[in-house]
């Protein structure tokens, strides 16, 4: 089955609520939401019968890289098994393909070439051509897959910048033309710090027949000043009924950002990052998106998260966050967490994690139902200006 | 079949634990048992209390089905207790471990003593409040770490000291130390302190080893401030001599504990003594009192341990193996590294209904392993599972029919052990050894060509030694000749070995359940092997390491 997306709502700025009907999906996804981050089709630790216990139907979209698989399982083998879904046992669940891994690897200028970009697998820096590619596509099947684009980082010059958005539309026309069976194509977008060529490529992709638009080349070291402007260059040309995801956007801040310029889903490298270090997020879920109320006996600097490895959570014996309903608040303490992570057991991550995506989909949550009471602007000043108060008081005091 | 994947007894086949009409619950203890005795010159009254009640519900000869009812839980016996040395099974989470069925969690005292300290865990509320576990909770003694952790332990009289591993500290454990410790920690079942030695040590240190066991436990007894929350097991001792197993045996029965352990076992002596020791400490041990053999794990060894009368069992085995991509299947063990497992598109056991054999193939499970966290928290589910699940023993009631009227018997073999001074274990016949291992399950048949191919491996082994010995040799004089290509006068040491070890024949993968666990390649490098400043390998011993392997 086709993918099937609908704007519901949509604010006078960009910012707006859809529903994605995906085929394996049971219910409708709403918009915008977040796309938990995997290694080799499963999240980093998060055990499948544990990911049950995330928010339905929230939870339900996963983001692959393809080329993880290029590390000891041939593509014909999952063709075989029948599938992304079928391999993995997320039958209830949309897949999303898309070839940039934040954590494996930051696209680079250097390794592309003509024939095709090139990443960091597990199995060391390998070349990807369109061919290739769609061939792995066709084997895993998921619902959505992002073509083959060539990203840079802000600073390289405007004449290798013209070059990937060339070579992106190329790959762009190639992929199409090899025309696999398998799920929504989205059309990648490139084109770095430079609003023309951002504009350009934008215009190109959208004249192609495309299910979706997959925007890269963020968090690659762009100024945030120039990053609205760059985002609505690129907007303002994409058709509305069709969703948009980008990747490099995972902040709040940034989340904000990208949801107010029209943006419906993102990938969450935010969230595997901060369990890596330790840290769990405690931002308040409040409706205005006010952080005033936020508990001051913390200690850390940055009220925003906290970080579990210190020495002062070695008895506290209270979850992380009293209201919140996740697996990891309801049956364990910061104590307990604490103690995993200076032993370096693997569950300290595994119940950190469900936890930091656990509120990060509330997070989503509470912006959605944000834009749809019309009250977005408002939410996302509120957010930022108390955050960043928050921040100031704090540094004072230090 | 595939070169990874190797045959082994049929082990789901493992014991008839049918609950027996003729009911035999004269078992039953009175909570709080409380007698006078007298002992070695002085006399006290001792309370011991229990907070256990063991009840036999089921026997097949020697082997029996039981339910322990502790503090924290109702366990069926015979069961396995995964390993969560510092307060957690590595990579499952508590409502995994309760899926699959686990009634206890074994931590290790000297781990949780070293982080994050006694002291907080009691300020905390106990291990079970704290990693917020409802069913039941052991910890061992702290014992076990004078063997594995023995050049960091010196023991005394008094106790053991032991160079701390986080901050070099020197941190002495006596019996009442440990039991101190383990009263703050809380678990349903505490171990006394023992005196271990390696059960390939002889002489008087074993001996010396086990009278010490004996002296610790009345301290651990007088030591012990929570008898009525906690349940004191004693250990038995004395290597692999009968005659001081039952000394101990006896020593620890006097003094009326709630539960006992064989312990020292499973430190790389052999299936034969192995056996013998577990026979006769079964034999010994009251029938109303569970029996617990400490570090065994692999599948077969708890076979034959339950059809010998023992009822619980501890090892790192099934998940430490998974870590490093073994599965375990009724067949034996299932090497998921192994390149032919890339294509394979069939579950990792096809009879197991876990969540990871239900919903994974093989291929999949292969390109995670030893890589990635999800390969090991998905393999220890499937292991633990497996050996969670497999003592309940789903054996057909016509197979228990049939082995009764086969008669195979083993509580005839057991006689002979109660007294101490004859060791008659050498003079039994063989079929009633055999029959010792499978207490009338289908391995008899099995059983004596693993022994036979075990014997060949060996020899095969020694072949293989020598021969490669023989080829350094060889090369050593081919590369004499070639002096003068700057060859030097004399073959570096560490050459001849390399070319020794080059030329040894690998180990057939087929009897990987037998040999002891292995880490992969690399495993000690990195992350796993962070240096302290105290693991340093003493040079002297190294040298000798390699002269002893060559």
């Amino acid at each position: 089955m086709q993918m099937k997306f609908v704007v519901k709502k949509a604010c006078c700025s960009g910012g707006r609520v859809g529903a994605l009907e995906l085929g394996s999906c049971p219910k409708p996804i709403e918009t915008p939401a977040l796309l938990l981050s995997t290694r080799k089709g499963l999240p980093h630790f998060i055990a499948p019968d544990l990911l049950t216990s995330l928010p339905f139907p929230d939870s339900h979209l996963l983001q692959i890289s393809p080329l993880h698989f290029l590390e000891g399982l041939a593509s014909t083998t999952i063709s075989k098994i029948g599938g992304l879904h079928q391999m993995l046992s997320l039958h209830q669940y949309g897949i999303a393909a898309v070839a940039r891994d934040s954590i494996q690897c930051l696209p680079e200028s250097k390794g592309a070439t003509k024939l095709g970009p090139s990443f960091e697998t597990p199995c060391g820096r390998l070349s990807i051509n369109p061919k290739d590619y769609v061939e792995m596509i066709s084997c895993m099947r998921p619902n959505i897959w992002a073509t083959l684009a060539d990203e840079v980082p802000a600073w390289v010059s405007e004449k290798r910048n013209k070059t990937s958005v060339d070579r992106t539309v190329r790959w762009l026309d190639d992929c199409l033309a090899l025309n696999p069976a398998a799920g929504s194509v989205f059309g990648a977008v490139v084109g770095g710090p430079n609003f023309d060529e951002r504009k350009r490529c934008a215009m190109e992709v959208a004249k192609r027949n495309v299910s979706g638009y997959w925007i890269g080349g963020f968090g690659l070291g762009e100024r945030i000043e120039e990053r609205p402007a760059l985002l609505s260059a690129i907007i303002d040309v994409l058709p509305d009924e069709k969703p948009r995801m980008i990747s490099g956007l995972g902040l709040p801040e940034e989340i904000l950002e990208g949801i107010d310029a029209g943006i419906d889903l993102f990938d969450s490298t935010y969230v595997y990052c901060l369990t890596l270090g330790g840290f769990a997020l405690t931002f308040s879920l409040d409706k205005g998106g006010n952080q005033y109320d936020f508990q001051r006996c913390q200690v850390e600097r940055d009220l925003t998260k906290i970080n579990l490895r210190a020495k002062v959570y070695s008895k506290d014996m209270s979850p992380i966050l009293g209201n919140c309903t996740c697996y990891t608040c309801r049956n364990h303490t910061k104590a307990y967490i604490n103690h995993l992570f200076n032993v370096h057991e693997m569950l300290a991550q595994t119940l950190l994690e469900i936890h930091n995506t656990h509120h990060y989909l509330m997070f989503f949550r509470v912006i959605r139902e944000a834009i749809k009471d019309g009250r977005f602007k408002k939410f996302r000043m509120t957010f930022i200006e108390s955050r960043r108060v928050h921040q100031e008081t704090e540094a004072d005091c230090a | 079949m595939y070169r990874g994947m190797s045959l082994q007894a049929p082990i789901t086949w493992c014991l008839c634990f049918k609950p027996k009409p003729k009911t035999n619950n004269t078992n039953m203890l009175p909570p709080l048992h409380s007698r006078t005795r007298s002992r070695q010159g002085y006399t006290t009254t001792v309370t011991n209390a229990m907070a256990l009640v063991f009840e036999v519900l089921g026997r097949f000869n020697r082997a029996r089905a039981a339910r322990l009812t502790l503090p924290h839980h109702v366990c069926q016996t015979p069961l396995f207790m995964p390993v969560g040395t510092q307060g957690t099974i590595k990579g499952l989470t508590n409502s995994q471990l309760e899926d699959i069925g686990c009634q206890i969690i074994l931590g290790n005292t000297y781990h949780l003593a070293l982080r994050p300290t006694s002291e907080l865990l009691d300020e905390v509320g106990g291990l079970h409040n704290f990693m917020n576990w409802q069913r039941g909770l052991l910890t061992d003694s702290g014992g076990f770490q004078m063997v594995s952790l023995l050049h960091l332990a010196d023991i005394t009289e008094k106790g053991v000291t032991f160079q701390s591993p986080v901050d070099g500290k020197p941190m002495l454990l006596t019996p009442e130390e440990s039991i101190q410790i383990q009263n703050r920690i809380g678990a349903d079942i505490i171990m006394a302190l023992d005196d271990v030695v390696k059960t390939t040590i002889t002489g008087p240190r074993v001996e010396e080893a086990m009278y010490r066991t004996l002296r610790w436990i009345d301290r651990c007894i007088a030591a012990h401030k929570r008898p009525h929350d906690q349940n004191l097991f004693g250990i038995v001792q004395g290597g692999l001599d009968p005659i001081l197993r039952d000394i101990c045996a006896k020593g620890l029965v006097e003094r009326n504990l709630p539960g006992y352990a064989i312990g020292g076992l499973s430190g790389g002596e052999d299936k034969k003594s192995f056996w013998r020791v577990v026979a006769q400490c079964t034999a010994a041990l009251p029938e109303d009192k569970p029996r617990y053999v400490m570090g065994v794990g692999y599948p077969l060894d708890i076979v034959v341990c339950s059809a010998l009368g023992a009822d619980m069992y501890d090892c790192v085995y099934p998940t430490r193996t998974a870590r490093f991509g073994t599965a375990l299947i009724p067949e034996g063990v299932l090497k998921l590294k192994h390149k032919a497992m890339a294509e394979d598109t069939r579950p990792i056991d096809p009879t197991c209904p876990c969540m990871v054999c239900k919903n994974y193939t093989r291929a999949y499970i292969h390109c995670l392993v030893t890589k990635d966290a999800m390969g090991s928290q998905l393999l220890s589910y499937h292991n633990l599972y497996y050996m969670l699940q497999f003592p309940k023993g789903d054996v057909p009631e016509w197979v228990c029919d049939a082995m009764e009227v086969a008669g195979i018997d083993i509580s005839s073999c057991c006689a002979p052990f109660s007294s101490c001074e004859e060791s008659v274990s050498k003079s039994m016949p063989e079929e009633v050894i055999l029959a010792g291992y499978t207490s009338g399950s289908s391995c008899s048949l099995i059983l004596p060509f693993i022994e036979f191919a075990r014997f060949l491996f060996g020899s095969l082994c020694i072949f293989s030694g020598f021969c490669s010995i023989l080829f350094g040799v060889k090369l050593l004089g081919l590369f004499n000749s070639y002096k003068k290509w700057n060859f030097g006068k004399k073959m570096p040491l560490g050459l001849i070995i390399g070319i020794g070890r080059a030329y040894r024949r690998k180990r057939p993968s087929s009897l990987d359940i037998l040999s002891s666990k292995r880490a992969p390649r690399g495993y000690y490098k990195g992350k796993n092997c962070k240096p302290t400043g105290f693991h340093t390998r003493k040079d002297n011993e190294h040298v000798e390491h390699l002269w002893e392997r060559a």
